[in-house]
């Protein structure tokens, strides 16, 4: 039924879409021409013969011109073929599948964790605005915007995993052998995530709740005699679920970005590691691949968000 | 604010105020805990930790300013022209905007440091390049507003020029967010320049900045776990005074803001 009503909704924020993950293919593909100088005098490394760059060049593809090079690599991105790592010869798209799944259950669980935190102090925040209990929630939610991730992370291996011996300190397991210990192994770079998250989640919701609490129509709702429980959980809340929409979307793209350092922290092999030894190696398919994949789970996620807008905000469809 | 100006006079006095110089090795004594030689110890080179918290200062400075100074150049002409040409180089430039902060931001400047080449300049370039569609978004919509004011068609009534009108007319009544928004930039990438310079990306040794010496803390955590609290809580307190000041400056520029 409401996929009927909105089909054509859909459809249309679908069609949008495809320009957006051209133009990111554009720029992905454009890092490329960043490189100072020739890259295949760059991937030759020092002393290389002018035969050796010459068949480097040909080899990759480097001699033709750029949009024929981009046209291809697109060409071939549309068919799940990411091309090859300078490094190790294997496929980008599968190295990228092997590592995904381990980055994913981080960012998921920080992000279960920042809203399972986040929410109830926002909303408390929100409540008992002006209260001792609001000033600590903003104070804890400055502190965690400005708290680096990745040095939380190694306070959190220095004392629960190498002083305390309750977590593991490095590396990860994946989910579908033993979830148990995958879970174990993922907490702590959770944990170093959510800390961020928690303290963005709680300060929106603080800000959004707190502006329609104060608005004329829960006035009126207060008037009436409605209970403040009421208003808050069947008007307030119902009401900041759009913010909270936009800002998960927000916290995602965040998260995916933060991962990358947290993982170097626990010598996780993930996407965070795969850019980072990508790009001091100056394996550009690799970095390239994991920037585009990223940047396509953001836009889909985007898309999502955006769909769901209208399902909770019947006014969003009329623009 | 106090703590700002402690921090900028410290970065430029690091080497009078610095009781050792921040590549003095003694390999005889590394490691060493907290001493009153040495207030924060010695880091596995035998250099003292305190000296190179101070140099660090100015390098981790320098660097957000250089990303928040390429975010501008690049964020604010595209931004104003955006806004005032409006048609379709303004639905052009919004959509490339849009396209650009779909990327997380880390990643992507991890990628474009990848190919300028590692080192603190390229990589705060980066982070600049990466952070200019914010300030271009929020400069386009501050333009939309600004432009609709009778100041500009007044303006553009007596014939002035298109760039005099950007110029003089619509950049100074639009600057203020932006200014807001540039403060809170810095903290950005303040963290950013950790966050690079700790993955190796960054600054190279010798040279000091704070997230390359939680790196190096980092290699001896297990021996030596005091050596990564300085850094992280220069960071920390730094990061947090640029968002103070910032909150501050947007009660300060806009009256009818409410402090939320």
């Amino acid at each position: 039924m409401i996929l009927l009503r909105h089909g054509r909704m859909i459809r249309r924020r679908a069609f949008q879409i495809v320009p957006v993950i051209i133009l990111a293919t554009f720029v992905v593909f454009g890092l490329l021409q960043l490189v100072p100088g020739d890259i295949a005098v760059t991937l030759a490394g020092e002393n290389a013969t002018d035969a050796r760059i010459q068949q480097i060049r040909q080899s990759y593809g480097l001699d033709r011109p750029f949009l024929v090079q981009y046209g291809t690599w697109l060409w071939n991105a549309v068919h799940l073929d990411l091309s090859r790592s300078y490094l190790s010869n294997e496929p980008v798209l599968g190295q990228i599948l092997h590592r995904f799944p381990t980055s994913l259950l981080i960012v998921g669980g920080a992000l279960s964790l920042s809203l399972l935190i986040g929410i109830p102090l926002g909303v408390l925040a929100a409540t008992k605005s002006g209260s001792k209990l609001d000033t600590a929630v903003t104070s804890f939610a400055s502190l965690g915007v400005a708290l680096p991730n990745f040095w939380l992370a190694m306070i959190l291996v220095a004392t629960f995993a190498l002083s305390w011996n309750w977590f593991p300190a490095t590396g990860s397991v994946a989910l579908a052998k033993d979830p148990a210990k995958a879970l174990l192994h993922a907490a702590l770079p959770a944990i170093a995530l959510a800390a961020g998250g928690v303290a963005e989640v709680a300060r929106q919701l603080r800000s959004a709740l707190i502006e329609i609490l104060s608005s004329q129509y829960v006035r009126t709702l207060h008037a009436k005699g409605l209970s403040p429980m009421a208003i808050l959980w069947k008007h307030g809340l119902k009401n900041v679920s759009v913010t909270l929409l936009t800002v998960i979307g927000l916290l995602v793209n965040r998260l995916l970005g933060a991962t990358v350092v947290v993982e170097a922290v626990f010598a996780i092999p993930g996407m965070g590691s795969l850019i980072v030894h990508a790009a001091i190696h100056k394996d550009f398919p690799v970095v390239q691949g994991v920037v585009l994949s990223m940047v396509v789970i953001v836009i889909s996620l985007n898309l999502l968000i955006d769909l769901l807008y209208t399902l909770l905000d019947p006014r969003v469809g009329l623009k | 604010m106090v703590f700002l100006i402690a921090l900028f006079a410290l970065a430029l006095t690091a080497p009078v105020v610095a009781p050792f110089a921040p590549t003095t090795q003694n390999v005889n004594n590394t490691l060493a805990e907290p001493s009153l030689q040495h207030l924060l110890g010695t880091d596995d080179l035998g250099r003292d930790v305190f000296s190179r918290l101070i140099h660090g200062a100015p390098t981790t400075l320098y660097a957000s300013f250089l990303a928040v100074c390429v975010a501008c150049v690049l964020g604010i002409p595209v931004g104003l022209l955006a806004g005032f040409l409006g048609g379709w180089v303004d639905d052009a430039i919004s959509r490339v905007i849009d396209t650009l902060l779909s990327f997380p931001a880390i990643v992507l400047a991890i990628g474009v440091t990848g190919a300028l080449g590692i080192g603190l300049t390229n990589g705060m370039i980066s982070v600049g390049i990466v952070f200019s569609p914010q300030l271009a978004r929020l400069v386009r919509a501050q333009t939309l507003v600004v432009k609709q004011e009778l100041y500009v068609d007044a303006a553009r009534c007596f014939g002035a020029s298109l760039w005099r009108i950007i110029l003089r007319h619509i950049m100074p009544n639009a600057i203020q967010p932006v200014i807001v928004q540039i403060t809170l930039l810095l903290a950005v990438a303040l963290l950013a320049e950790a966050s690079l310079s700790f993955l190796g990306l960054g600054v190279q040794p010798p040279q000091p900045s704070w997230g390359a010496m939680l790196a190096r803390a980092y290699n001896y955590m297990e021996i030596a776990p005091e050596q990564m609290y300085a850094p992280g809580l220069a960071i920390m307190f730094t990061a947090l005074a640029f968002n103070t000041l910032g909150e501050a400056l947007r009660v300060a520029l806009d009256p009818t803001a409410k402090r939320r």
